[in-house]
């Protein structure tokens, strides 16, 4: 395979995933502005900083106005991370390997853009919110599933979920880094309802809510959902699941073109089991020392993935 | 461009009235049409239009669309596509099939010698100031001589029809003709949505084109080459251009890679492709970008679209390029007059398919009856194409014609001219019902050293508007199927 082909896999299932996670943390926020009015400014601004957009979009607009974070991040053009512009990205890596995708996956692509491209033409009126915050993720979704219905388990299926799962870690560590304080013992310690109404939106921005209440029984509270959305591999958006993934995949690849690659090594350093860690040790280490550290490894694996598989000439 | 009825008296001269390909001057079917009138009869035209944008939603899907050139970037539009098949009989097939071998195995010998020993300028068949003074005359392909020895693996030959019988070469597209594309994935349209027509007509498929295309082209590749067996690959210049959508699509279609010129190195003598495990040698290059952009070094040194030192490995035998570079000359229309020489001289028989009579501008004597004709003749730019840069007589304007005047004192050989042909017409599906409209065909030639291979098919080109007889989709034209029927 070409390496740029592997690159334009890698990237199209990024982007595929990071418009998803972004519409469920959009989700997430207009859920939180609908219902606590009080503290949707800084609902808004933390979902703008969970998607690292929070700067760009400080240089156009001054208050953290409903209206004006949700078009920002649903289809700014002038924004390269709003949901828009990562579905186009996602589109142009995928004719860029077109000849990589089955048929199905190809066309799937093709319709999310066309669908999403048509439902974003125009500002998105309050209503029609849900509906297109749901087509995102039902079409991405369409997309995954042809990936699995129609394409070969070779290396091309390995960098396409390798793209998913570090962009999926990524998100999650992001998700938790940005409430790390209010998963914070002290602030646990209050117990108000407004922590409740934090916790439930951490859960809500990975579609977990229900799974949480299912796994873990009784309260929400910090721990357990540090412990579901870090070391759970049960949770299919874990640190500990994504990761487990990226190694496996990797392992893949190191079959079929018989060398063990660095990226391997370095993914492997970075796998989480309950042997080794657990919410307390983390906790005791500093929540968002371990985070930010994550994400920085998350970042590395990928340049190296990048050197290793020849993307770029 | 409309026709008045005073334009169509003057101009069809000889042809009282256009050759409708479906229907005889009494409105009754023709022998290849009879079983489609029968099904066609028997259907609501109401259904059949909600059909046709049915198959616009297709299209859409699968992204067969195209970039217009000098139209913003984000503007992919689709060639319309028309729901009613042009059908051609196995008889009609079979003569047009014979006239297309000899016609590209006369290009091919010709191409070989007009870079080696030119025996037909020799003969005093062809003027050396045709090739001598033509741009598209390539120096560094003399005495290169190819692996296999052939020049234009793909060709295209551009056909129209006048009459029963009578079909014409309007052009040979010897460099990279474009379209296949579309007459396969309009087979794949009309299969969806007309099965039953199909269960009725002896359709010959066109499906085994990326089959044979890849033989094809794995038959031609260098005798010296590294890998135990060819590896191919499609160079396409990049997501931007125009049929990026086709190359996309044959190079997934043959199970080749797609490549573009930052994917390609030389490394040791040979071309290889960057993959994620090193560097792999590439036997055959199916490439879709021009000579002149393909090597820096040897060509336009400001191309970034070419791999620096390929035409050099090509020159040692280590890849095959398909097409060759050079293989302009061949369909430059400055030589398209003495093509029935060219045919004749190559294979000692008499061309089987007519050529267009053409004015050759450079002659004084015919400039001056160009001149004295504008109005009823077609002038074409010698190295013009995609209908850009020519003048319809009949349908010009006098501010048109008083401004091509000028271009052709000017440099009249930088032109052609020919008679307007009464193309046939093909009916159209229309909000009224049939309507005939103009039609084209290029049907699509595979040649190895083992074998020239016509698909029993082609892309039918229409011109949508009535009476105009521009068929190219940058001007609006659109396309059909095209049924070849068996025995």
């Amino acid at each position: 395979m070409l390496g740029k082909t592997a690159g334009g896999l890698f990237w199209m299932f990024r982007y595929l995933e990071r418009s998803e996670n972004a519409a469920r943390l959009l989700e997430a926020g207009w859920r939180m502005a609908l219902t606590r009015s009080d503290t949707a400014d800084t609902e808004w601004e933390s979902v703008l900083t969970t998607v690292g957009a929070r700067t760009l979009y400080k240089q156009h607009y001054d208050d953290y106005d409903a209206a004006n974070v949700i078009n920002f991040l649903l289809r700014d053009k002038e924004n390269p991370g709003s949901i828009l512009s990562m579905l186009e990205q996602a589109r142009n890596n995928a004719r860029l390997v077109r000849t990589a995708l089955s048929r199905e996956v190809w066309e799937s692509t093709n319709e999310c853009w066309m669908t999403l491209k048509s439902d974003l033409a125009r500002p998105v009126p309050d209503r029609d919110l849900a509906a297109v915050l749901s087509a995102v993720r039902y079409r991405t979704a369409v997309v995954r599933g042809s990936l699995h219905g129609t394409m070969l388990r070779n290396d091309i299926y390995d960098f396409t979920r390798i793209g998913t799962f570090l962009e999926r870690a990524d998100n999650t560590a992001r998700i938790l880094d940005v409430k790390y304080y209010i998963l914070l013992p002290s602030a646990a310690a209050l117990g108000s309802s407004l922590d409740n109404a934090q916790w439930e939106t951490i859960l809500r921005s990975v579609s977990a809510y229900r799974s949480y209440r299912w796994l873990y029984p009784g309260d929400i509270n910090a721990k357990g959902i540090s412990d579901f959305l870090i070391l759970d591999q049960r949770m299919p958006r874990s640190l500990a699941f994504c990761m487990a993934k990226i190694t496996s995949h990797l392992q893949n690849l190191d079959q079929q073109y018989g060398v063990r690659y660095n990226s391997h090594d370095l993914a492997d350093n970075m796998v989480l089991d309950r042997k080794r860690h657990s919410v307390d040790t983390i906790f005791d280490e500093g929540l968002h020392e371990f985070l930010v550290e994550r994400i920085k490894c998350i970042s590395q694996l990928a340049a190296q993935i990048e050197t290793d598989f020849r993307f770029y000439g | 461009m409309q026709y008045s009825f005073e334009m169509r008296k003057r101009w069809v001269e000889d042809i009282q009235i256009f050759f409708d390909e479906m229907r005889d001057a009494s409105g009754s079917p023709r022998e290849p049409y009879a079983q489609y009138n029968d099904w066609f009869s028997g259907e609501d035209p109401k259904v059949l239009l909600k059909k046709s944008s049915e198959a616009e939603a297709f299209f859409r899907k699968i992204g067969i669309t195209f970039n217009v050139y000098g139209q913003s970037e984000a503007d992919e539009r689709l060639i319309p596509f028309d729901i009613v098949p042009r059908i051609i009989s196995a008889r009609e097939w079979r003569s047009l099939e014979r006239g297309i071998d000899q016609r590209v195995r006369a290009i091919n010998a010709f191409l070989h010698d007009i870079y080696h020993r030119q025996e037909i300028i020799k003969a005093g068949r062809l003027p050396k100031e045709i090739i001598a003074n033509n741009a598209a005359f390539l120096p560094q392909m003399i005495g290169v001589s190819p692996p296999g020895g052939i020049y234009t693996h793909i060709i295209g030959v551009d056909l129209v029809r006048t009459g029963e019988d009578d079909f014409f070469v309007l052009e040979d597209n010897a460099r990279t003709p474009s379209g296949v594309s579309y007459m396969l994935e309009n087979r794949e349209t009309m299969l969806q949505m007309f099965p039953e027509l199909f269960t009725k007509l002896r359709v010959q498929p066109v499906s085994s084109y990326p089959q044979q295309l890849r033989k094809s082209l794995s038959n031609s590749a260098p005798p010296g080459m590294r890998n135990a067996s060819p590896t191919v690959a499609v160079l396409t210049p990049g997501i931007h251009n125009s049929a990026y959508f086709e190359h996309a699509f044959l190079a997934d279609e043959m199970g080749a890679e797609l490549v573009e010129a930052t994917d390609l190195s030389v490394v040791d003598g040979y071309v290889a492709m960057r993959t994620t495990q090193g560097y792999q040698t590439v036997d055959v290059l199916y490439r879709r970008v021009d000579d002149e952009y393909i090597d820096p070094l040897n060509f336009n040194p400001n191309s970034l679209l070419g791999v620096p030192g390929i035409f050099d490995v090509y020159r040692a035998g280590n890849i095959t390029l398909a097409n060759a570079p050079g293989t302009g000359i061949a369909d430059d229309k400055a030589l398209y007059s003495y093509m029935p020489d060219i045919v004749e001289f190559y294979t000692g028989e008499k061309a089987i398919l007519k050529n267009v009579p053409t004015h050759r501008c450079s002659d004084p004597e015919e400039l001056t009856y160009v001149l004295d004709h504008l109005k009823d003749l077609v002038v074409k730019e010698v190295h013009g194409s995609g209908g850009y840069g020519m003048l319809v007589g009949p349908a010009a304007s006098k501010k048109e014609l008083a401004a091509f005047t000028r271009k052709l004192k000017a440099r009249p050989g930088n032109y052609i001219a020919q008679p307007t042909l009464a193309l046939s017409t093909v009916p159209i599906m229309t909000k009224k019902g049939l309507a005939p409209r103009h039609v084209d065909l290029r049907p699509f030639v595979l040649v190895s050293p083992n074998s020239i291979h016509v698909t029993a098919g082609g892309l039918t080109r229409v011109a949508l508007k009535p009476g105009s007889l521009v068929v190219n989709s940058s001007q609006g034209g659109g396309t059909k199927d095209t049924w070849v029927l068996g025995d």
